[in-house]
């Protein structure tokens, strides 16, 4: 019989506490996530690999137009090597999928860092400042809230008009009113802490209050809003495009390649085939969004504590 | 802002001097009132936002709507039919009473550089497809909430069975999906049972009418039914987890007069809320799936009003859904409290 393999309770408690590395304890964590975690987190990594290497992925270019138009699948009887066909103008329905990775997660994750780059500054500000500046910004936030954000971007790009920064202004403004909200609502519970009086007595200032003593402790909400806010965004973004008025061709994006895939959708009681072009389109927005969602749902269950019995 | 602390303490103020006089109003009328108020004033809010965006438009809009070779007389007397050459708060003023009249403007469609005005008024644009919108809103409510209801308390009741796990998993799919992937998949499975393209007009029958909206109705159900369902279904856990429902379960009282008498009483104001919420969801989902089936709704009118920058009938649109958000957000607050029997009797 083996000593060391003896277990003693005294021997246990007696033994050195060894800190376990960052690392070692995001791999004990990942270890114990659900399958439904992983496959979020597998598919938003191929997502991410896929936007990255979007020009050595796509076999054609991102606006290459070929003479002949195919259907998808047309390449299994070796007629084209198109492997999902083309649009209705002959451009590579693949390649544009996989620029379109690019171009939507790409716009979306810019959208979703400036409005918690306004949002959450505002919130931070508002949390600590809490005179008649928090009352306008939240008042001014409540009515803007009052108002279906699809709508309201709707009206502004009518004044503004569609172009790709204007559409990430808008969106942002809009989503950063719910960053606002939440940032406010957590660090609110923050401010009044002894460690945020001591420092400001100690002379700090309105930055580094806010970088260094609140922010690292609203840090858990924060990034699990984020998850969820760059769902949301890359949904309504998804949606602006589909309706025509978001992303603009000729850059390739998904919302968009479901509209032009939309024209066939009146024969695909003959062949369902001619769904699959703004199927496949649509169905990887859809795919990203439950990525997402289960990775966030995963990491909220982790940083709370809470079983939400929903 | 301040006028709402205004009405607030204006109507305790009222509430006070009732007391004095011994006719004391109820204080759950107040509650409403506060919020009507509060309604009210996020409305006008709203129509300064909606109004103020034609003051922002970039550049001269007379020459852009009219054209290029458009007479300077004729934009001259575009602009002051715009009202440009007045104050803005007088314009506003002008536009809030012509609205409270019905009276929406004309479209800016229609007109050419000659100055020949064949544009249509926003009314008579919108009138016909709102009908058309309301109509499918009312379909999809009419399936959606009892629908919901009754898969939200049963999965509540059958909690954690095989029955409430599948419902779970298939309502957890359709909430993070994009309405068009829904519909596009619903369109590849039904295409062959409904027609895909909801092209309905002023003579079609009502039998033909359901019939040709059953793919846009049944895409925007599968939406809000997951919505619904697990605001019910947690609202209802909840419910059951309370200690008055333990008591009665406790003294033997049966299981269905525990849900009937017990639970459901308690059930109805969160219920409400529910389906009020969702009914104000459903404004801003009719707008993708209109466009999907082209179906001739106000969601598609906005649409198409905001590519052609058709600003008059942009802001009709506009106004018309952030109103009817607004209203039924109220109408889900004044239920929850009328409904809350421990606001209804208080002390």
């Amino acid at each position: 019989m083996n000593e060391e393999k003896t277990y003693s309770a005294a021997g246990e408690v007696g033994q050195v506490r060894v800190r376990r590395s960052r690392w070692e304890r995001i791999r004990i964590e990942l270890k114990k996530a659900p399958v439904s975690a992983w496959f979020g987190m597998i598919v938003i990594a191929i997502y991410a690999f896929v936007a990255i290497f979007a020009q050595f992925l796509a076999p054609f270019g991102e606006a290459q137009i070929f003479p002949k138009a195919d259907l998808p699948w047309a390449m299994l009887g070796g007629e084209t090597q198109h492997f999902f066909g083309t649009d209705q103008i002959g451009r590579d329905t693949l390649s544009r999928m996989i620029f379109g990775a690019q171009n939507t997660i790409g716009i979306a994750l810019t959208t979703t860092v400036l409005s918690f780059l306004i949002g959450g500054s505002l919130g931070l500000i508002a949390a600590i400042n809490q005179s008649w500046l928090d009352q306008l910004l939240s008042r001014g936030v409540d009515v803007i809230m009052s108002i279906p954000s699809l709508i309201f971007a709707l009206m502004l790009l009518s004044i503004f008009g569609s172009s790709i920064p204007t559409l990430i202004f808008i969106i942002a403004a809009l989503d950063s009113t719910r960053v606002f909200r939440l940032t406010r609502s957590v660090a609110i519970n923050v401010v009044v802490m002894d460690y945020v009086e001591a420092a400001r007595l100690r002379g700090e200032g309105l930055g580094w209050v806010m970088r260094r003593e609140i922010l690292p402790n609203i840090l858990p909400p924060l990034v699990a809003e984020f998850g969820l806010r760059f769902s949301f965004v890359f949904l309504i973004i998804a949606a602006l495009s589909f309706l025509g008025l978001g992303i603009q061709p000729p850059t390739a994006d998904w919302g968009s390649m479901v509209r032009d895939g939309s024209r066939f959708i009146q024969f695909v009681a003959y062949d369902w085939t001619l769904a699959l072009p703004s199927l496949l389109p649509a169905g990887a927005v859809a795919l990203l969004t439950v990525a997402v969602n289960f990775v966030v749902d995963w990491f909220l269950h982790k940083t709370s504590g809470l079983r939400d019995e929903h | 802002m301040f006028a709402y602390h205004l009405i607030s303490r204006s109507l305790k103020r009222l509430c006070e001097f009732r007391e004095l006089g011994g006719d004391r109003l109820h204080p759950v009328f107040i509650t409403i009132l506060q919020r009507l108020g509060l309604g009210l004033l996020t409305l006008f809010l709203v129509s300064i936002i909606i109004f103020s965006s034609i003051a922002f438009l970039p550049g001269d809009f007379g020459e852009q709507v009219l054209g290029q070779n458009a007479l300077p007389e004729t934009v001259a007397a575009f602009r002051r039919e715009l009202g440009l050459d007045q104050p803005a708060w007088w314009r506003y003023i002008q536009w809030v009473t012509a609205v409270l009249q019905g009276d929406f403007g004309t479209s800016f469609s229609g007109r050419a550089s000659s100055g020949a005005n064949e544009a249509r008024t926003v009314v008579e644009l919108i009138g016909p497809r709102l009908w058309n919108t309301l109509f499918l809103a009312g379909m999809t409510a009419i399936i959606a909430v009892p629908l919901s209801l009754f898969l939200g308390i049963t999965a509540a009741l059958k909690r954690n069975s095989f029955y409430d796990r599948s419902v779970n998993a298939v309502t957890l799919t359709t909430i993070s999906f994009p309405e068009f992937f829904l519909a596009y998949l619903l369109i590849v499975f039904l295409a062959g049972f409904f027609p895909t393209l909801s092209t309905v007009n002023d003579n079609t029958e009502f039998g033909e009418r359901v019939y040709k909206i059953a793919l846009p109705a049944l895409t925007m159900t599968l939406v809000i039914v997951a919505h619904m369902m697990r605001m019910t279904r947690a609202s209802i856990i909840n419910l059951l987890a309370s200690p008055y429902v333990e008591m009665a379960q406790l003294k033997g009282v049966s299981r269905s007069k525990v849900i009937l008498k017990h639970v459901l009483p308690n059930a109805w104001a969160p219920i409400a809320t529910v389906i009020a919420f969702n009914l104000a969801y459903l404004v801003v989902g009719v707008v993708v799936v209109e466009v999907v089936f082209v179906y001739p709704g106000i969601g598609q009118l906005m649409v198409d009003s905001v590519s052609a920058r058709d600003i008059p009938v942009a802001q009709a649109c506009a106004l018309i859904f952030a109103a009817t958000y607004i209203i039924l957000n109220l109408l889900a607050d004044v239920i929850g409290i009328v409904t809350n029997p421990r606001l209804l009797h208080p002390r």
